[in-house]
C-alpha cells in the first residue's frame, strides 16, 4: 500500500487559521479598551468585580483550557505507551503534532497568569488582608507567589521538555529498520521518557496545578477532587481534539491505515472519560451538597442556585447526556459524521467548563458572557486558530506514520 | 433429541482456518459451528453470524434498573414514609444518584448473564455433544451438518484439500438434552467412523 507520508497544509487551511488569529487579536484589542482597561475602584459599569479581572480571567481560562488538551495528547501518548498499547501507531503522530504546542501555549499561559497574579487582584490570598486570615493563613505556606511561580515555571517547563524527549525519540523510528534488540531497546527507551512524563504529569495536572491556578481563585474554599476533575475535563478535550484532526486528515486522504477500529477506540475514550468526568463532577457535588457546611457550599452556590445555573446544568447535559447516550451504540462510534459531531460538542462543552470554573468563580453574581460573549468567542478563536497553524506545521514536518516502530503492525491489523 | 450427521474437519491454525471457513461457506455446505480454544476475533464474521443484541438487552435492563430505583426511592420518600433526614428535601435526588446507579448496574449485570446463559444454552444438568477434546486444548475445530443429500466423502475431501489436519464423521445429537454424560453417551469415545443413518 503506498502511504501518502507527509502533510501538506492546504492554503484554505492556513487561511483559516490566519483568519482565526485576526478575529482573536481583534478581539484581544477590543477586549482591552472595554473591558480590560477597567481597574477598579468606580461603577465597573454595572458589573461588581473590575473589567480587568474579567479580561485576563478570560484569557486566563482560554490559555489554560488549550494548554491542557494539548498537553493531554502527550498524556495520552505517554499512557498507551506506557500500557504497550500498539493500536495508536496508526495516529500517534497526530497526537505528537497536537503536543508541540504545549511550549508555545505554554509560554502565552504563564504570562497571562503572571499578569493575574502581579497585575490583578483575582487571587484574593496575594493580598496584605491575607496574612491576618484566619483561614488563608494556614494556606501561604501553598499559596504564595514564591511557590506559585516557581511551581508554574516547572510545570510548564517540564511538559514542554519532556514532551519533546519523547517525540525526538519517536523520531528515531523513521530512520530505518530496527532489528529485535534495537527494537527492544527503543522501546525500553520510551517506556522510560514516558514514565518520567506521567509522574510530572501526575504531580502537577492530576493534583497542584489546578489548585494552584484556578482553586484558589476562591482562596477559602477547596476540594481535594478538583484537579481529578480539571484532568478528566481536559483529558476528554483532548481526546476529542485528536478525534477531530483524525478524522480531518482521513478525509484529505491520508492516514490510510486508520480505519474504523482505530476510530472506535478513541470513540471508546471519549465515552468513558466523559462517564469518568461526571463522576468527578457528581462525587464533588454531592459530598459538599450532603455535609451542607457554608464554607463549602459557597463554591456551588452561585453555580446551582446563582445565575450560573443555567451553564452549569447545560454543562452536565453535553458533557454527560449526549456522550451517554449518542456514543453508546457501536455503531456511532465507527460513524466519522456522528464522531466529528460529538468530538465538537464536547471540546465546547468542556470549554464552556472551564468558563464557569474560572469565571464563575472571578465573577460570581453576573455571567459575563450576557455582554461580553464576542470576547470570549474571538479568544477562543485566537487559540483555536494558532492551533491550527501550530498543529498542521508540525504534521507537515514528519512522516504522518513512524514505518519503522515495532508496535506497527499491530496498529495496522488492529481489530476491536 | 434429534440426532444428525455431522463432519468433523481438524485444524491447527488460525490462518488455515479463515479461508477454510470462508471456502465452506462458499461452497454451500451448513456450518454448524467452530470451537476454538480461545476466542478467535473475527471468526463470527467470517462464519456469518450476526451481531448479538445482548447489548441492546443490557441497555433495556439497565433503563429498567433506573426506573425501578427512581421510582421506587421517590415514593417511598415523598409519598410513603416521608422522613426529614438532616433538613434536606423530601425529593433528594442527589443522595439517590448512587443507588439509582448501583441498581441500574445491577439490573443490567444480572439481565445480561441470564440472557447470555439463555442464548448460547448454558445451565445446570444441561448438556452437548462435544465435538472433539482437544478443541480446549489446540485444536480449532470445525463442524459442518450433513444432510442425506450431501456426500460425506466429497465434504471430506474438500475439508483436508483446505488444510484440515484430520475428518471424520459423526453422528450425534445437534441441540441440547437435560441429563448426564456418563449415562447418556460415553465422551469423547464416539469418534469412530458410523455408518449412515437412513
Amino acid at each position: 500500500m503506498a502511504l501518502r507520508e507527509r502533510f501538506e497544509t492546504p492554503g484554505k487551511m492556513r487561511t483559516w487559521s490566519f483568519g482565526l488569529m485576526a478575529i482573536g487579536v481583534l478581539a484581544l484589542i477590543l477586549g482591552y479598551i472595554f473591558i480590560g482597561a477597567d481597574h477598579g475602584g468606580g461603577e465597573h459599569g454595572g458589573h461588581e468585580v473590575p473589567g480587568s479581572h474579567i479580561f485576563w480571567g478570560t484569557l486566563m481560562y482560554n490559555a489554560e483550557f488549550f494548554l491542557l488538551i494539548t498537553n493531554a495528547a502527550m498524556f495520552f501518548i505517554c499512557a498507551t505507551t506506557l500500557a504497550m498499547g500498539g493500536w495508536q501507531m496508526a495516529f500517534r503522530r497526530v497526537s505528537e503534532a497536537i503536543s508541540t504546542l504545549v511550549p508555545i501555549f505554554g509560554v502565552i499561559t504563564f504570562v497571562i497568569l503572571m499578569v493575574v497574579l502581579f497585575g490583578t487582584h483575582i487571587y484574593h490570598w496575594n493580598s496584605e488582608e491575607a496574612a491576618s486570615d484566619p483561614i488563608l493563613k494556614g494556606k501561604l505556606g501553598f499559596l504564595n507567589p514564591t511557590f506559585y511561580v516557581i511551581w508554574t515555571t516547572l510545570t510548564i517547563g517540564l511538559w514542554s521538555l519532556l514532551g519533546w524527549r519523547m517525540r525526538k525519540l519517536s523520531a528515531e523510528a523513521d530512520a530505518g529498520h530496527m532489528n529485535n534488540e534495537k527494537g527492544a531497546s527503543f522501546i525500553w527507551r520510551n517506556t522510560v521518557s514516558a514514565s518520567l512524563f506521567i509522574v510530572w504529569f501526575a504531580l502537577t495536572v492530576g493534583s497542584t496545578v489546578p489548585w494552584l491556578w484556578n482553586m484558589s481563585i476562591d482562596a477559602h474554599w477547596y476540594s481535594t477532587m478538583y484537579s481529578w476533575y480539571t484532568f478528566a475535563s481536559t483529558f476528554v478535550a483532548g481526546m476529542a481534539l485528536i478525534a477531530i484532526w483524525v478524522i480531518y486528515l482521513k478525509n484529505k486522504g491520508y492516514l490510510e491505515i486508520v480505519n474504523e477500529e482505530h476510530l472506535h477506540d478513541i470513540g471508546k475514550f471519549m465515552f468513558a472519560f466523559s462517564i469518568f468526568w461526571t463522576y468527578l463532577w457528581f462525587a464533588q457535588y454531592m459530598l459538599i451538597w450532603y455535609s451542607n457546611q457554608p464554607e463549602e457550599t459557597v463554591y456551588f452556590w452561585h453555580r446551582v442556585k446563582g445565575p450560573y445555573k443555567g451553564i452549569f446544568f447545560l454543562n452536565l447535559i453535553i458533557n454527560f447526556i449526549c456522550p451517554l447516550l449518542i456514543l453508546m451504540r457501536r455503531g456511532s462510534k465507527r460513524n466519522y459524521t456522528l464522531m466529528t459531531f460529538m468530538a465538537v460538542l464536547i471540546l465546547f462543552g468542556h470549554w464552556m467548563d472551564f468558563y464557569q470554573m474560572i469565571i464563575g468563580s472571578i465573577s460570581p453574581t453576573h455571567v459575563t458572557w450576557g455582554d461580553y460573549w464576542w470576547f470570549d468567542f474571538g479568544i477562543m478563536g485566537l487559540f483555536v486558530g494558532i492551533m491550527i497553524f501550530g498543529v498542521s506545521r508540525a504534521l507537515a514536518s514528519k512522516p504522518l506514520v513512524a514505518k519503522h516502530h515495532p508496535f506497527l503492525k499491530e496498529s495496522i491489523i488492529h481489530h476491536t | 433429541m434429534a440426532k444428525k450427521k455431522f463432519v468433523v474437519g481438524l485444524f491447527n491454525d488460525e490462518d488455515v482456518l479463515f479461508p477454510a471457513v470462508k471456502k465452506v461457506r462458499t461452497a454451500g455446505y451448513k456450518l454448524h459451528d467452530v470451537y476454538t480454544p480461545f476466542p478467535v476475533h473475527g471468526l463470527d464474521h467470517a462464519m456469518g453470524l450476526r451481531e448479538t443484541s445482548l447489548h441492546t438487552a443490557g441497555f433495556i435492563y439497565g433503563i429498567t434498573g433506573t426506573t425501578t430505583a427512581l421510582g421506587c426511592i421517590s415514593w417511598i420518600f415523598t409519598k410513603d414514609w416521608p422522613l426529614n433526614i438532616g433538613g434536606k428535601p423530601h425529593f433528594a435526588l442527589p443522595a439517590w444518584i448512587p443507588i439509582i446507579f448501583e441498581l441500574t448496574v445491577l439490573f443490567s449485570a444480572v439481565g445480561m448473564v441470564l440472557t447470555f446463559c439463555y442464548l448460547c444454552q448454558l445451565a445446570p444438568f444441561v448438556k452437548k455433544h462435544v465435538f472433539h477434546k482437544r478443541a480446549t486444548d489446540d485444536l480449532f475445530v470445525m463442524v459442518i451438518e450433513t444432510t442425506g443429500k450431501t456426500n460425506i466423502d466429497d465434504l471430506k475431501g474438500f475439508l483436508s484439500n483446505n488444510g484440515a489436519l484430520e475428518t471424520y464423521e459423526e453422528i450425534a445429537e445437534d441441540g441440547w438434552w437435560l441429563g448426564r454424560y456418563d449415562k447418556d453417551e460415553i465422551p469423547f469415545e464416539n469418534r469412530k467412523e458410523v455408518a449412515v443413518v437412513a
